[in-house]
């Protein structure tokens, strides 16, 4: 059978660095193929040569047997190759039918818009595709999971026959994830192929016909689901073998370390982020918050760390009252952060990794003495943790903007875990990493937990949470509607929890 | 994207170092700085009227007329801010000290035009440091000089060593109150300090024609003037006149050293880079930030401050209404060529301070009006605020851009 589409061999230089080499790949009709990598592994440039985005230095690119030149996103579209982004490229005050016909609409005569026709055929591509939208509704009124399915619709109502992914699970619940794999199901049954880019192994393995590895912008390898297994791809993806599983003792919980009690926060606009929160960590126990973002998770972070105050509540860290602490005093008190976005508030970008190393302690000895910032130990501090938490830099004094994610992550761990501390708050601490790093940060989180240390890690991976948690409290619009034992608890109970559902009392 | 070993070919030393060379900034500045004076030069030619003259009688002899005006005007701003080389020669084989003196004072003079560049420049570069722009340095300039004037007429019977330095910190202090005040204000309810520190100015525009007209004016003199100050709160001078050259160049210089020691050397300068780098950051880490607003802008204002005392202490010995022509205005530009690095900022102050001297000289002997200067210093500073004017003009490469994935992609593992 020929191939819908075929790249071969695609090349693209940029300065300095070689983002795909030779690469070829083929996707077939009706087949799901997954382009599996880490971030920076050259995905998302060969899909944007493939749209026309940028021009490939080399190679040639055939769809349904025929040479083709894409030089614009409109070339694409034209061969029947329609893109969902990353970040959707909706306009949020327009209707669903206004969305979906921009840049195609349909016109009556005298130039005016035709949105009854438009809606029809939606509604026709909808039933087709079981893909069920409103074509009235407002795009801003929409979840996010039916904003990727209006998404899809564009391109579907455009005529493409292949369909790109990119990252399309990082912003849906485990429900919606599961409801965009029947999509994309029905969308093959019906003829349509599609390439989905991602990082993560489990889709990959759930979903895909076939999978693409790409690491260092070359192929690694292609192998059908059938023939392959999570950790081959792995090994694949990372370059070397990798433990996919932490291994983790059962927690030996101690004395209550933080203890939150009827929190009541405000967001920077003044709405009620976090109501009525209460919860207690102990001594060597990990407690998992998860929950899909943007459901009080960060305000919460924010309160207990004292970057903002509570409106009502109480916090204690060992016993004593820090609901309206300084951030300064919490940190003193044994605290450790590793905050949600690294770059804006964990690091400053243009200081050397040796600056960003006594960020929070750069006042005290032996660092400073008698107000002079003691140079000579500030650098050895660095040359130590840069080898201990293996840091990978030319030197401790490289500006940490020119460390790849991982590694100023890396950077944030080594501060925060070198000096004592009684309680870590890891809020998203391997969002955007690579699996090497991933494994490397839990293993350390782990690590401080069986130290002794009272862990709360917040995440919106839900494997994450399944995976280092010894408790999982879910979040869902400021409020906890449970705290569960992951052992006990299925995946799909959780997922339910995230999206509000709690189970009928028994 | 990722870098791979097939792109890391060999380089030798030297193409490194031109690399490096041609991306370095301080080249941009340079080359700015350049092209500003030849720019300058060709708008002097095409503002002559002998030139268009000469153009109607022969293109060539046109050409010559305008590279005569060229000439003249940089020979005129040479000597006005230098000295006539033939003089420092000729003075120095004499080995009259008179005639050496009058053949520096150029010279010096210009250092003397440098001194409230560099207290101004100071404090604007603290603030820009800390992520604060403070506009109001000219008004800062005034007040300071207010406070001064004060310490220096009323306090009588000192000796000098004592007088100086109090009536020096009569001037950082007041100036650095009236730069606080605009800080507290941002600090507390989040008013922008641009916006503050322009309405400071203007009130202290008038506070001091107000006290000059008042309790600090001189009943004896027909205008709005201060009395003389105290002989004995006069900052030293070195000369014998016409050489102004007074010790004030050096508490500048002193400043600038504190500056870049507190910026770069202590604790708290490096909450307060923190701070102006990302104040997300900070606050994460435990920094005060209404702190650092509120001394950051303090310090800023005594600078300022100073550069007013500087004038009235080693310059006029008494205080005028509209004593300074700009300096405060002037040193924020300054603050940028200089990078908001103390020792660029004593750099780019002599620069002006040897322009504007020899400016004053180009007008006298060549004829071209001092607002050349005004418009050679705006040109260098649009090109050094567009880089991409320099580079594109030069061929020069762009700047690295920082590849976050730099060194992710080395293999991992073993």
């Amino acid at each position: 059978m020929e191939p819908v589409l075929d790249l071969r061999g695609i090349t693209k230089r940029f300065p300095g660095v070689l983002a795909n080499d030779h690469i070829s790949i083929d996707l077939m009709q009706g087949e799901i193929h997954a382009l599996l990598g880490e971030n920076g592994a050259g995905k998302t440039t060969l899909m944007n040569i493939l749209y026309g985005l940028y021009k490939p230095d080399e190679g040639d690119i055939f769809v349904k047997g025929q040479k083709l030149t894409i030089d614009t996103p409109n070339d694409a579209i034209k061969a029947g190759v329609g893109m969902v982004h990353q970040h959707f490229m909706l306009i949020p005050v327009f209707t669903v039918t206004e969305n979906i016909m921009l840049g195609d609409e349909y016109l009556k005569p005298g130039g005016f818009l035709d949105r009854k026709k438009a809606a029809a055929r939606i509604r026709e591509i909808s039933q087709q595709y079981n893909l069920q939208v409103e074509p009235d509704a407002y795009v801003k009124d929409l979840p996010v999971g039916i904003q990727q399915r209006v998404e899809i619709i564009k391109l579907l109502f455009r005529n493409a026959d292949i369909l790109i992914l990119d990252e399309p699970t990082a912003v849906l619940t485990p429900q919606e994830v599961d409801e965009l794999f029947n999509i994309m199901k029905k969308l093959v049954e019906q003829g349509k192929s599609i390439i989905l880019i991602t990082h993560k192994l489990r889709e990959v393995m759930e979903f895909a016909d076939r999978t693409t590895v790409i690491r260092g912008g070359k192929v690694i390898g292609t192998a059908k689901q059938s023939e392959t297994n999570q950790f081959e791809l792995a090994a694949m993806m990372v370059g070397r073998q990798i433990e996919l599983n932490i291994d983790k003792k059962t927690a030996e919980t101690k004395d209550v370390v933080l203890d939150v009690k009827n929190l009541k926060v405000l967001d920077t606009h003044h709405q009620v982020a976090v109501a009525n929160v209460s919860f207690e960590v102990r001594a060597g126990e990990v407690l998992g918050i998860a929950g899909v973002q943007g459901n009080g998770q960060t305000e919460l972070v924010r309160a207990l760390t004292g970057l903002t105050h509570p409106v009502e509540g109480k916090i204690h860290l060992l016993e004593r009252d820090i609901t309206h602490a300084p951030v300064k005093q919490i940190t003193e008190l044994g605290t450790a952060h590793i905050p949600e976005d690294r770059q804006k508030d964990g690091l400053v970008m243009t200081y050397s990794i040796e600056d960003n190393l006594i960020l929070n302690t750069w006042y005290k000895a032996p660092f400073t003495r008698n107000v002079i910032l003691q140079r000579k130990v500030i650098l050895d501090n660095a040359q130590q943790l840069v080898s201990n938490f293996d840091i990978r830099t030319p030197s401790a004094l490289t500006a940490t903007s020119h460390l790849s994610g991982g590694n100023q992550q890396k950077v944030i761990v080594a501060r925060e875990f070198s000096r004592p501390i009684k309680l870590l708050v890891a809020s998203q601490p391997t969002r955007g990493l690579d699996v090497g790093s991933i494994e490397y940060i839990h293993r350390r989180i782990i690590e401080k937990r069986d130290d002794g240390c009272a862990v709360l890690l917040v995440s919106t991976e839900l494997d994450e949470i399944m995976q280092l948690s010894d408790r999982v409290a879910v979040m869902y619009r400021g409020q906890i509607l449970a705290i569960v034992d992951p052992k006990t608890t299925s995946r799909e109970e959780i997922g339910l929890l995230m999206a509000g559902v709690v189970p009928e009392a028994h | 994207m990722t870098k791979t070993e097939a792109t890391q070919q060999p380089k030798d030393a030297f193409s490194i170092f031109l690399d490096e060379l041609r991306r370095n900034s301080l080249t941009v500045t340079i080359l700015a700085i350049v092209t500003g004076l030849l720019a300058g030069g060709l708008i002097a030619a095409v503002t002559t009227e002998g030139v268009y003259a000469a153009f109607r009688v022969s293109f060539f002899g046109g050409l010559k007329a305008g590279l005569m005006v060229f000439w003249d005007t940089y020979r005129a701003l040479f000597t006005g801010s230098v000295g006539v080389p033939a003089d420092i020669f000729n003075a120095l084989r004499s080995g009259d000290g008179a005639a050496i003196n009058k053949a520096f004072t150029p010279f010096f003079e210009s250092l003397l035009q440098a001194t409230p560049y560099i207290f101004a420049g100071l404090a604007v570069a603290l603030g820009f440091r800390v992520g604060l722009f403070n506009i109001g340095a000219e008004g800062q300039i005034f007040v300071g000089a207010l406070g001064t004037v004060w310490v220096a007429t009323s306090l009588k019977g000192l000796p000098t060593i004592i007088h100086v330095p109090l009536a020096l910190l009569g001037g950082a202090i007041t100036g650095g109150i009236w730069g606080m005040i605009p800080g507290w204000l941002k600090a507390k309810t989040g008013a922008h300090e641009v916006i503050n520190t322009i309405m400071m100015n203007y009130i202290a525009f008038r506070l001091s024609e107000y006290l000059l007209n008042g309790i600090l004016r001189d009943p004896h003199k027909s205008t709005p003037i201060s009395a003389p100050i105290e002989k004995s709160a006069w900052l030293p001078r070195f000369f014998d006149d016409p050489n102004r050259f007074h010790a004030g160049f050096f508490i500048a210089l002193l400043m600038a050293f504190l500056v870049y020691w507190l910026l770069f050397k202590t604790s708290w300068g490096f909450e307060l880079r923190t701070v102006g780098l990302n104040p997300n950051a900070a606050r994460y880490a435990g920094m005060n930030i209404v702190r650092s607003t509120v001394i950051t802008m303090f310090l800023s204002g005594a600078l300022a401050g100073m550069a007013g005392a500087n004038e009235v202490l080693g310059v006029n010995h008494n205080l005028a209404v509209a004593f300074s022509s700009g300096y405060g205005f002037d040193s924020i530009a300054l603050a940028l060529l200089g990078n908001s690095h103390p020792l660029g900022v004593v750099l780019a102050a002599l620069l002006f301070g040897f322009l504007r001297n020899g400016a004053i000289q180009m007008q006298l002997t060549a004829g071209i009006p001092i607002d050349i200067i005004s418009v050679l210093q705006a040109l260098i500073l649009a090109f050094i605020a567009a880089p991409a004017i320099i580079r594109t003009m030069y061929h020069l490469k762009e700047p690295k851009v920082t590849e976050p994935t730099l060194v992710a992609a080395k293999p991992e593992g073993k």
